[in-house]
């Protein structure tokens, strides 16, 4: 039988069938962060349980984290959930990247980057952009708290099949049209509950030209479609980037050919079936701008601020409320809307690629006058390595302020917060209302889009944009 | 677990789609670690004002659904963070059920709850119940129009029934296996530990680093 990527990886992870209905399937790696572990601990500790497979558990943290003085927590309740974080692992036998370790960072940045995520297996984390993963052809899922619990105490989770949804990317996106661009184009085409029940594979020209770190990108936002996961097929891009050091817990020698073989077996074969298939002409897609307060409230950055009753998949009601928190008008074109922070980093955006990207938009211009800019790496190897490249001086020489590793910005559960009506550019994945901070406003988009936003205060199509900001 | 068989309370709607789990539950409340002392922060952002005092117009500080433990909304409750915290909130603000319709979206159905939610309802013993559109506009009909308006939700016969002066059921889906388990009360870690022979045959031939 014919059997897409999802359905190969699922198949060899099912450990039992219940007879009321749903699959039991086992996990290769659980990956934990101090937000969402204490409580399920805290469980295994009243039920008298262990964890069932410290070695395959592996824990950092980085939601709380301040990104100036990051071994200074000010804040005692962020302070304790780190360190309850340090207590738990220390107790259960989880090996911990802590703020010491050289290779902290964002959870889904530095699984790929140790060489944890690997083609064909199953990952979960309780955070719903684990979907990240799936970048590599890993089928990951995040998960709640009473599901960390679970994996901790027994390494696999009850599940019902999810369906496949395959969406194909023809055609080539010509810079500066990046992959958080398809990726937005997609949300606002098939809405934020669109691939609610489904596992996306993403396929095509335009997802085979992307580098991994582009490819994670897209699969990071597959969750604010709705979908269980979204995954892609591994080829020579995801072989190099495995093989390439130092990826300590990745296959190495005789043990990596042998996995080699096994991953290229992987991608869905030819004619396997889909419960949903979609198209998308990636040549045709143009720099992307939320206007709303839902990822799927996005447009052309050439378009202009939408008409309530003319946005499909959302009320009028809905858009009126999003409009009115935004302080947006209809008609209002996206490059007006002027700005006042510029926030580069998170899972969705915070890998080296993407700092490269906004360092060649920053480089040799200055931020405008009255906007704020951080930028936050993803991990302390993704800091390390920008360092190396200079990125962090083009950063500083242009105005913004470079910071240490963690989520910051993305959810504002550290310091790094917008004030009421602040209005924000940026490379994270969620604007919904307050979540960057109660009251702040913010519009989702490329961390190229994001840089010139910054060194003109207001959003520019890329494509066409002059040098009249130098 | 607590099991869930069946309950009766006010109703409260929440004329609102895509209510994210940032709103259910926002971040500042999420460095407890502590699984208890959430229900006050439920939709923070939406129940205050900028000053701090509560909002009148919010559906939940109306002094008509004081007490309501019944919440329907509209469709794709729940999405976004896979935050726990937010069916906690729900649940220790007194809410024992939650409703949301589904869509059709030209032929495709479109579920009422985001996935992630769902499954940490469920696992909560706190029903996430899934009605068509047209049933979910009823009940926010006839919530408008009659003050105090109780339902009832029934797992055992999957029915939520309108307390009108005719009373007015809608039956609704739940998977069995589900349904099974919350109304046994089942823990479910402890369901997989009875495969515990299963897991274990299962590692000896599998290797983690292949998948």
């Amino acid at each position: 039988m014919k059997k897409t990527l999802f359905e190969k990886v699922w198949d060899r992870h099912v450990v039992a069938r219940f007879p009321g209905g749903g699959t039991l399937i086992y996990i290769d790696r659980h990956l934990i962060h101090e937000v969402t572990s204490p409580q399920a601990f805290e469980g295994l500790r009243l039920g008298g349980r262990k964890v069932r497979r410290p070695d395959l558990t592996f824990a950092t943290m980085d939601h709380n984290v301040p990104t100036d003085d990051r071994l200074n927590i000010k804040d005692p309740i962020s302070r304790a959930q780190i360190e309850t974080l340090t207590r738990n692992c220390k107790e259960f036998g989880v090996r911990l990247f802590d703020l010491n370790d050289e290779r902290q960072g964002i959870v889904h940045i530095i699984g790929p980057e140790m060489g944890l995520t690997l083609p064909g297996t199953t990952v979960v984390c309780g955070d719903s952009h684990t979907s990240t993963h799936g970048a590599f052809g890993t089928f990951a899922l995040g998960i709640g708290t009473s599901e960390v619990e679970h994996v901790l105490a027994t390494q696999c989770l009850p599940q019902t099949k999810p369906m496949t949804f395959r969406v194909e990317f023809t055609g080539r996106a010509a810079a500066p049209v990046s992959a958080k661009d398809l990726i937005l184009k997609l949300i606002g085409l098939v809405g934020t509950a669109g691939g609610t029940g489904y596992v996306f594979e993403y396929a095509g020209e335009a997802v085979r030209a992307l580098s991994m770190e582009s490819r994670m990108t897209m699969c990071n936002m597959s969750i604010e479609a709705g979908a269980r996961a979204g995954m892609i097929a591994p080829d020579q891009t995801t072989f190099d980037y495995i093989a390439a050091k130092p990826r300590p817990f990745a296959p190495k020698d005789a043990a990596f050919d042998k996995a080699l073989s096994f991953w290229k077996t992987l991608p869905s074969d030819p004619g396997a079936a889909f419960d949903r298939t979609l198209t998308i002409d990636a040549s045709k897609v143009a720099p992307q701008v939320t206007w709303g307060t839902s990822p799927g409230m996005v447009t052309d950055v050439d378009a202009r601020v939408p008409d309530p009753g003319a946005v499909p998949g959302y009320n009028r009601t809905d858009v009126e409320g999003a409009l009115k928190y935004m302080g947006l008008v209809p008609g209002t074109p996206i490059t007006d809307i002027r700005i006042d922070t510029v926030f580069i980093g998170s899972c969705t955006n915070g890998r080296i690629e993407d700092l490269r990207g906004a360092a060649a938009v920053f480089k040799g211009r200055r931020v405008a006058k009255g906007v704020r800019v951080l930028v936050v790496p993803g991990s302390q190897t993704v800091l390390r390595q920008a360092e190396s490249e200079g990125l962090d001086r083009i950063f500083r020489e242009a105005g913004a302020e470079w910071r240490q590793s963690g989520c910051s910005m993305c959810l504002a559960m550290n310091p790094d917060q917008l004030s009421p009506q602040e209005r924000c550019a940026s490379t994270s994945n969620r604007n919904f209302e307050g979540r960057q901070g109660k009251g702040g406003r913010t519009h989702l988009v490329s961390p190229e889009m994001a840089a010139a936003a910054a060194v003109t205060g207001h959003f520019v199509d890329l494509r066409t944009w002059k040098e009249d900001a130098r | 677990m607590k099991p869930f068989r069946s309950h009766r309370g006010l109703v409260v709607t929440l004329d609102r789609a895509n209510v994210d789990t940032d709103q259910i539950i926002a971040k500042q409340f999420l460095k407890s670690i502590a699984r208890t002392g959430f229900g006050p922060h439920l939709f923070h952002d939406w129940r205050t004002r900028a000053d701090g005092s509560p909002d009148p117009e919010f559906a939940l500080n109306r002094p008509r659904f004081k007490g309501a433990s019944i919440l329907v909304a509209r469709n794709n409750f729940g999405c976004g963070s896979s935050r726990e915290h937010a069916v906690w909130a729900i649940q220790q603000a007194g809410f024992a059920a939650v409703i949301a319709p589904r869509r059709e979206d030209g032929g495709l159905r479109v579920p009422g709850f985001a996935d992630i939610f769902r499954n940490n309802a469920f696992k909560n013993a706190l029903p996430a119940i899934e009605l068509s559109e047209q049933e979910v506009e009823d009940i926010f009909r006839a919530v408008e129009a009659t003050p105090a308006l109780e339902a009832t939700v029934d797992l055992e016969t999957q029915r939520v029934t309108l307390h009108l002066t005719k009373e007015r059921p809608y039956p609704f889906e739940i998977d069995p296996a589900v349904k099974e388990r919350l109304l046994g009360g089942l823990d479910d870690i402890g369901l997989t530990l009875k495969e515990d022979a299963a897991i274990a045959a299962f590692e000896k031939g599998h290797d983690t680093q292949l998948g």
